[in-house]
């Protein structure tokens, strides 16, 4: 059954028609080609998927593209100033906490929900927080630094490198 | 200019960091059908029908193929890329794998028919109406219980399901020092099955050019040019000319994207046969039912000792379960990636090691991170471990004790290996100082205060990384060569491309090579560009697996810059008008010895390329060069670990209290790069000493663990931080002095986590607890050892 949906993506108004089973990280990968939001799973738990659905982080496998009918919806596509990274963005590079990068879009935006409803989180809060985030490759060490620097230069506070290479 | 050793922001970021990562998935063919395979619901299984006719009319299907398609093609089976024989020299049993299952399905998940049709949807949908007829036969997975006399057998051709009975070292010899020995300890253990897991699902797009005969098969490879060569010449018999294949962006490998898989010859047979691109993408329980796994022994060791304290033999016996059918380079990891690691960091003078191989109704086993050495490591520091106890030693003293002497090196193992350099008593020294080892019971006693059960854990490992030198591996079974290709392609104007046979999928090669280039030829960073992972472009490449990057892949990058440069002094020499042998290279410049008279790199580039002022005579114009790089040893990472847990007895919960690691890399390209690749290690290392575990239902063989909600992936809040430390020692035969850094932290973590637990646990009498050490599993332990006190 197909249906016809109208929503807003990185600040665009789109209108799709997709099935009613289309899910809305499919709508953005296969419609409407944003393929920097990644399917790493079936089951909702590693968290590749996540974009922000009127402000709020959700992990687009878990909603239909029909269910986001009117809604506003932001990908990692839409987060960077032009060429210019988001300081969530820089953080992670300069504290090595993307390695193949595949988990790297989910973490950026579940990072960016975190730090706008808790400015300042402890190394534990991040972690706890990242329960819903997957990433094989860097141990979490450097993400959980990367969001703590992010999350301060977002503040306006004074940051300092803490890259690995300082261990 | 000094890239080499500086922690370098690496240049693939942007593009990750901002979603334009193109990953397979990503990529978009015109005109593209989507493949869904159908899997064995069944363990194991005789197809006695299977009729796809209602599927192939469904709305929006293409076609609908099955093994007899297949092989009435002519399409091949996978094929095995090491030949190991065993201890009575017959080759090891090597039954057909088929690409889809023919008459037989072998394990859940073996795939059985695909469907190509106009959506995904419509495939999976005309899939439910494919009827297969079963009859459905005994299943075995456990690899022990598959060598018990009556147990099915994977294969009625295979006798006692043994792939091979494969030994090394002399037995008679050390049953010998055993029975003098003053101490014998011996451990039965198992290393539990895992699954790799990496982010990046596995997916494949075969594509097909009319006009020019061409198959493009884009792949989630760490070896392209292996995939080639394998699919190509084995399967589906396409000349290396007329076949691509290109891994782009890689979401993680882990070693489980180094094999040749079916679904690769699948979407590029059909595409051919289609005439139109065929996308096959995994979703995650079919990666869990199709993605080679990885470790899966059981073993049997034993330890001598003398009066003095000093191992005098060890003893091996290991059954390691190979699954349904030989994945690509399945063999040689229970055998030569694992035997001949079992000296560790040991004077141990005698070792024997026995390994049975062993088909059981599972998804195939292959290498993951470590691949054999982590499973060595593993039962040798247990090992260690408990003979401290059983002496009533520190750990870190008998370690000590045994080490091969700093002014031992060259040393030669008695399981075949040559460590050319090393220094285990610098790492542990570290590790120990930064965990404040020697004040470790002083924490015992203030944990034992608030009734937690605390200890601490030493593991120090060995690995041979950089495989390998071609005529060793080949007259040890390899029917591959394991050297690197690179080319240094110096563009008229002073840029260079670098076309690496090595593949990054998370490593920062695109970042550490081009450190090594700008390093060697003097240029800036921004002037470089570092190529891989496509066989269009590369002209040749054995991939990225056993930390070989930078002492293989790195290397040869080298070895083409020498004969760069070796060019382009005959260019300077001759723009100078001096003699080349008195030209000096030096950051970027061409210079006549003790002048001021030189020439800059970008000068040499333009005239290479625009050569009229050029020796004609002597040299052709261009500059561009290729090496091959055929390593000389394997590498010999080392280093030591000291894991602190504290566990809570009323719970069996655990927390890691803090992780010292102590790593000889030898030089070091990029700290930071090299530090992630630590805690990506150290992660997997710790996921399987306390959460990963790959079970299967042993009655229906049905795997129980096929999704994130049943396989305990290690997420942030399972994990410490991480203090790292390096001590280097260099490598003796590459020019880099590197060694690999890939796998370390995979290796030594399940020793040091499983150590720390044993000695936490000490207080109420356990010897050992198998991996993963769940909280149910060490409330049972305690409760048990109380019980029975």
């Amino acid at each position: 059954m197909q249906k016809t949906v109208s929503l807003t993506v990185n600040g665009k108004p789109v209108s799709a028609t997709v099935e009613g089973r289309t899910l809305l990280v499919q709508l953005l990968r296969e419609t409407l080609g944003l393929t920097g939001t990644h399917v790493g799973c079936d089951t909702s738990q590693c968290g590749a998927c996540v974009v922000h659905v009127d402000g709020e982080a959700v992990k687009s496998c878990t909603l239909l593209a029909v269910q986001a009918e009117g809604r506003a919806i932001k990908t990692i596509e839409d987060v960077a100033d032009g060429d210019t990274l988001h300081p969530m963005q820089e953080a992670f590079r300069d504290n090595h906490a993307l390695q193949c990068g595949f988990c790297t879009p989910g973490m950026i935006m579940s990072a960016l929900d975190l730090v706008k409803n808790n400015p300042d989180p402890s190394d534990r809060e991040i972690r706890e927080y990242l329960e819903g985030n997957l990433c094989r490759c860097t141990g979490y060490h450097n993400i959980v630094l990367a969001i703590k620097a992010g999350a301060a230069a977002m503040r306006g506070a004074p940051t300092k490198s803490q890259g690995a290479a300082a261990e | 200019m000094a890239e080499i050793g500086t922690p370098v922001r690496r240049r693939e970021d942007y593009r990750f960091l901002t979603g334009q990562g193109t990953y397979t998935d990503d990529i978009n063919r015109p005109g593209q059908l989507y493949a869904y395979i159908l899997r064995s619901p069944h363990a194991h299984a005789r197809i006695t029908g299977l009729d796809t006719g209602a599927a192939a009319k469904t709305a929006g299907v293409t076609a609908v193929f099955t093994g007899k398609d297949l092989a009435d093609a002519g399409v091949g089976g996978l094929p095995c890329g090491w030949q190991i024989h065993s201890k009575d020299g017959s080759p090891m049993q090597e039954p057909p794998h088929p690409v889809l299952a023919l008459d037989r399905v072998r394990h859940v998940g073996d795939p059985i028919a695909v469907v190509i049709a106009d959506t995904l949807g419509h495939a999976r949908d005309a899939s439910e109406l494919i009827k297969i007829d079963y009859a459905v036969e005994p299943a075995i997975t456990n690899a022990s219980e598959a060598l018990k006399p009556g147990a099915p057998l994977v294969f009625a051709e295979v006798p006692g399901n043994v792939c091979y009975d494969w030994h090394l070292g002399d037995p008679a010899a050390v049953d010998a020092a055993l029975k003098s020995a003053t101490r014998v300890v011996k451990l039965d253990l198992t290393n539990n099955r895992l699954v790799p897991n990496a982010m990046e699902p596995r997916a494949a797009i075969g594509d097909f050019d009319r006009a020019t005969g061409e198959h493009t098969l884009f792949t989630t490879s760490q070896n392209p040019h292996v995939i080639r060569l394998l699919m190509g010449a084995f399967v589906l018999h396409i000349p290396e000319a007329k076949l691509r294949v290109v891994a782009p962006d890689v979401g993680g490998g882990f070693g489980s994207k180094i094999y040749h898989y079916a679904e690769e010859a699948i979407v590029t047979w059909a595409a051919a046969k289609l005439r139109k691109p065929v996308k096959w993408t995994a979703d995650r329980v079919e990666s869990f039912m199709s993605d080679a796994h990885g470790r899966d022994h059981a073993t049997h060791v034993e330890l001598g000792l003398d009066a003095q304290n000093k191992f005098v033999a060890l003893k091996v016996s290991t059954v390691a379960n190979m699954g349904a059918y030989l994945s690509t380079f399945a063999t040689c990891v229970p055998t030569y990636l694992y035997a001949t690691l079992l000296a560790g960091t040991y004077t141990t003078p005698v070792i024997y090691a026995e390994v049975k191989a062993v088909f059981t109704n599972t998804v195939p086993v292959d290498a993951y991170r470590g691949a054999g050495r982590p499973e060595a490591t593993f039962l040798v520091e247990r090992i260690v471990d408990l003979a401290a106890d059983e002496l009533g030693v520190d750990p870190a003293e008998l370690r000590r004790k045994n080490f091969i002497p700093k002014d031992a090196y060259p040393y030669q193992t008695p399981v075949a290996l040559q460590y050319d350099s090393g220094d285990y008593f610098s790492t542990l020294d570290l590790a120990t100082k930064a965990s404040d080892y020697a004040g470790f019971e002083a924490r015992r006693a203030e944990a034992a205060l608030r009734g937690k059960l605390r200890g601490i854990g030493i593991a120090t490992y060995i690995e041979a990384c950089g495989i390998a030198p071609s005529a060793v591996v080949g007259s040890l079974g390899a029917r591959a060569g394991l050297f690197e290709a690179a080319a240094v392609r110096v563009h008229p104007t002073g840029s260079v491309t670098i076309l690496t046979g090595s593949h990054s999928h998370g490593q920062g090669h695109e970042t550490t090579f081009a450190q090594l280039v700008a390093d060697g030829l003097g240029i800036p960073m921004e002037s470089i560009e570092i190529v891989h992972g496509d066989t269009a472009k590369i002209p040749y490449g054995m991939g990225t697996y056993g930390s070989r990057s930078l002492a293989v892949g790195g290397t040869a990058i080298i070895k083409a810059m020498d004969k760069i440069i070796a060019k382009g002094k005959k260019i300077a020499a001759h723009l100078l008008e001096a003699a080349e042998a008195d030209i000096e290279f030096k950051d970027g410049n061409f210079s006549v010895a003790g002048t001021d008279r030189s020439k800059s790199f970008g000068e040499i580039a333009l005239t290479a390329y625009v050569p009229h002022n050029f020796p004609h005579e002597e040299l052709e114009p261009g500059l561009d060069e290729t090496a091959f790089y055929d390593p000389k040893n394997f590498t010999f990472p080392s280093g030591a670990y000291v894991a602190e847990v504290e566990i809570d007895p009323d719970t069996g919960t655990l927390e890691i209290c803090s992780f010292n690691a102590s790593d000889d890399f030898g030089r070091i390209i990029n700290p930071m790069i090299v530090a992630g690749q630590v805690h990506g290690g150290l992660a997997q290392g710790i996921g399987q000493a306390l959460l990963e575990n790959c079970v299967y239902d042993q009655a229906t063989g049905q795997l129980l663990t096929a999704s994130y909600n049943d396989y305990a992936m290690p997420r942030a809040d399972d994990l410490p931080h991480f203090a790292l430390s390096t001590h280097a020692t260099l490598c003796t035969h590459n020019p880099l002095g590197g060694k690999g850094c890939g796998e370390a932290g995979a290796i030594g973590a399940p020793a040091a986590i499983s150590n720390a637990i044993v000695d936490a646990l000490k207080p109420v009498g356990v010897r050992h607890v198998e991996m993963p050490a769940t909280p149910e599993k060490l409330w049972r332990a305690i409760h048990q050892h109380k019980a029975a006190a």
